[in-house]
């Protein structure tokens, strides 16, 4: 049992918390890059390129970095500690993974040079309005025509969707809605004829856009692996995402939790600091329990995000997320209600970090979503 | 011992209903509903209605425009003005500074303010809590120096809301820094907001809106005419309106119109083959929070019930509806915000003009975009009008003697 980082991991670990720290150490710097006309710092992104984040997981074969979900784990905790904004999940996490895990050579030519230098951002257009966290349930559909297929459906709250260079969209090729064969993975040019996206703000200052698909006509060679075989792909990525999330949530609870602990021995009323009430110092025990329940089940996630044996990876992956979610919420919550109310404003971090807390919580399931996912996996412990 | 509603106390509860259903404009009380924030012009508009009709100060003295309402009718008009998505008399008006000019006030500055306060015609904020003040409120450091016939204000109060709108301000300042304990050197001061040296800074909340300020004082010249009560005994005025704050704090009517929208949205939420009311946990979690609340109901009826018997003095038990209170609300929020899943992500501008369906582009659902705000936005009731720790040690000490 190895809790250690490597030579190389520390490494990566150190440039990057270097990086995204400097980067993001005051929320004027955030807001910035905010106001960009993509919505994150085209500075920065410049910057992850060039420190190899971008092609964190494509085989150094390929011209990547080589990182697995060690590697993945320590870009996405800085990314949390800085609440950095710049399309990194979007982009490399689901994007990368899905291109590096279906992609034929011919895209990989095409894409992964453009992904590693930043010029081409990727977006995974899936979720629907009537699928809520269920990732099998596909309305939009592709016909398949002489040359190719057309594209037809809405997809919804999809990450950085407004600022894509390329789309990736799961469609249904045969089957019921809910089947989990029929599903069919699809690059596609924002460009086309057909593609129309609406951007939003989200709740924790990033982006993502609602995506409609009418008519679209793709070619043949626009499917990503197998066609009717995308779910093998879809769940795959998940796993690797959620594992991503759990990271990034511990980077901005323990960030969080300094944050409180700061402001419980240096604020004072009543002629003290307020950390000298019993009440709040068992509050931030409790807070500190929490971050290192959070911390292992992080750990356990990266571990087993590609486990051979799918009822194990979805038990653990789902059990990682619902300990994410309960530390998230309790961090969260508890650590506003100590700041008082400097915790509910933009101009302390506090509430910022509670805001991305609050939509990685409903970011691929919620926790009633993985309590019923966990339990038809048979639960977490091993047999006896 | 009898917990049914009188047939007088229906035929009230029938009364207040129509009354609010029919004389408040529709197009207000949907706003309420939907979870859009009351507009400046809502605000005066439903107050001044109510007032119109005798109904914007129940709680007052009767020769002010009170009403002689024995607890339960108080009670009744309050539910119905919540459920019914009334925006309700401005706080700082009916139930904060115009209860303390009427108890505290002389015969002259009750013929002035009240009728003005009562009609809205002055918006008042409150001047109380400072940067080093929270918590601690009797450590404020704002400053009122006397100078012949006037007080000479410097200082800075922070949190005050809606100040952006006021007309008036009643701060608490310090007029004697060498008393016995801070409390007793606390004046409570009358301040018109257009008096030279005052500046308002909004500060901007998380959820994105602009509900409360800073607001600094620059020898703000104040007529000794405004003090309220007795110079240095302005603690008195504080905690007989911090009590009066307490009490009405449960907002039992509003979290059960928020917990009933959850149960009906709900049904219209699409989760697998039905939606998401099929999921027998998130039944669980509204029938749980129901619970709660109905307890609560009837806690808070118990302790207005017992208002007679302490004269209409505040009960220290008013506590436990602020921290039984409070946390329901946001029990709620959570829900809404569960339900809401994937979208409650996009964000939308809350101080961007609302229309009708105004959500014009909605991704999802129409009403998912206040979810998240209104979550994020309800952490303040947990910390506001005294924190619930603070509520904890008043129980601790003035109730069960520790």
């Amino acid at each position: 049992m190895d809790f250690e980082l490597s030579d190389d991991q520390r490494l990566l670990k150190d440039s990057v918390d270097k990086l995204i720290g400097t980067a993001y150490d005051d929320l004027g710097k955030r807001a910035r890059a905010q106001a960009e006309p993509d919505g994150f710092s085209a500075d920065l992104w410049t910057k992850y390129a060039e420190l190899g984040l971008l092609s964190l997981p494509f085989s150094e074969e390929e011209g990547g970095f080589g990182g697995g979900t060690v590697e993945t784990m320590i870009v996405m905790e800085a990314i949390g500690r800085g609440l950095a904004i710049e399309p990194f999940f979007a982009s490399i996490i689901l994007g990368g993974n899905l291109i590096r895990l279906g992609a034929d050579a011919a895209i990989r030519q095409e894409l992964i040079p453009g992904i590693a230098d930043g010029s081409q951002r990727l977006a995974f257009a899936h979720t629907e309005r009537q699928a809520r966290y269920n990732l099998h349930d596909i309305g939009t559909h592709a016909r398949k025509t002489a040359n190719g297929y057309t594209l037809e459906g809405d997809k919804s709250v999809v990450l950085h969707g407004d600022s894509a260079t390329k789309l990736i969209v799961s469609a249904r090729t045969s089957g019921k809605r809910t089947d989990r064969d029929g599903i069919t993975l699809f690059l596609v040019d924002p460009a086309t004829a057909g593609v129309s996206r609406r951007g939003v703000a989200t709740q924790d200052g990033q982006r993502a856009a609602a995506v409609s698909l009418a008519s679209v006509q793709l070619p043949a060679s626009a499917v990503l692996g197998e066609a009717d075989r995308g779910a093998d792909l879809i769940d795959s990525v998940s796993a690797i995402a959620i594992a991503a999330l759990c990271a990034e949530a511990v980077g901005a609870m323990s960030a969080l939790h300094e944050l409180t602990l700061e402001y419980l021995k240096t604020r004072k009323q009543f002629g003290v600091t307020i950390g000298s009430f019993q009440v709040l110092q068992h509050r931030a025990v409790d807070m500190f329990t929490a971050l290192e329940q959070a911390r292992s089940m992080e750990y356990f996630a990266a571990m087993m995000a590609t486990a051979e044996n799918p009822r194990e990876r979805q038990a653990a992956m789902s059990g990682a997320k619902i300990q994410i979610n309960n530390s998230a919420r309790f961090i969260g919550q508890s650590a506003i209600q100590m700041h008082g109310g400097i915790g509910i404003t933009m101009a302390y971090r506090s509430g910022h970090y509670f805001k991305r807390l609050t939509m990685i919580e409903s970011a691929f399931g919620d926790t009633d979503h993985h309590m019923r996912l966990l339990d038809q996996a048979g639960g977490l412990l091993e047999a006896a | 011992m009898d917990l049914r509603y009188t047939p007088e106390e229906i035929a009230f509860r029938e009364e207040m209903r129509r009354f609010f259903r029919e004389k408040i404009p529709a197009e207000i009380r949907a706003k309420g509903e939907a979870g859009h924030h009351p507009s400046k012009e809502d605000m005066v508009t439903a107050q001044r209605i109510m007032n119109a009709h005798g109904l914007a100060v129940p709680n007052w003295p009767v020769e002010w425009g009170g009403k002689d309402w024995t607890p339960m009718q108080r009670y009744i008009y309050t539910e119905e003005l919540m459920s019914n998505h009334v925006p309700g008399a401005l706080p700082f008006n009916v139930a904060m500074v115009g209860p303390v000019i009427a108890h505290f006030g002389t015969p002259e500055q009750k013929a002035h303010y009240l009728p003005r306060c009562a009609n809205i015609d002055d918006w008042w904020c409150q001047g109380f809590s400072e940067p080093g003040a929270g918590s601690d409120l009797a450590s404020l450091k704002t400053r009122a120096v006397r100078d012949g016939d006037d007080y000479v204000i410097n200082g800075q109060k922070t949190w005050t809301t809606l100040a952006q709108y006021a007309d008036w301000i009643f701060v608490l300042a310090r007029t004697n820094p060498e008393a016995r304990k801070p409390q007793e050197g606390i004046s409570f001061i009358l301040v018109d907001m257009k008096t030279p040296g005052i500046t308002v800074r909004p500060i901007q909340l998380v959820d994105g809106g602009h509900e409360v300020n800073e607001v600094f004082f620059d020898d703000v010249r104040v007529p000794v005419a405004n003090l309220i009560g007795t110079e240095n005994r302005g603690w008195d005025c504080a905690k007989f309106l911090l009590a009066n704050e307490r009490s009405g704090i449960a907002r039992v009517g509003a979290s059960k119109a928020n917990v009933r929208r959850v149960r009906e949205l709900a049904r219209t939420v699409p989760a697998g083959d039905g939606s998401v009311w099929d999921s027998e946990t998130f039944r669980y979690k509204v029938n749980s929070v129901e619970i709660d609340l109905k307890a609560l109901e009837i806690t808070q009826l118990r302790v207005i019930a017992n208002e007679r018997a302490r004269g209409g003095m505040p009960d220290p038990a008013s506590s436990i509806l602020k921290i039984k209170g409070s946390e329901i609300q946001q029990r709620i929020t959570e829900l809404a915000l569960e339900l809401a899943g994937p979208f409650a992500l996009p964000y939308h501008d809350m101080e961007e003009e609302i229309g009708d369906g105004a959500n014009d582009l909605p991704d999802g659902f129409d009403w998912a975009d206040t979810v998240a705000p209104t979550y994020f936005n309800n952490r303040k009731v947990t910390i506001y009008g005294g924190s619930n720790e603070i509520q904890r040690n008043i129980i601790a000490k003035m109730v069960l003697g520790f």
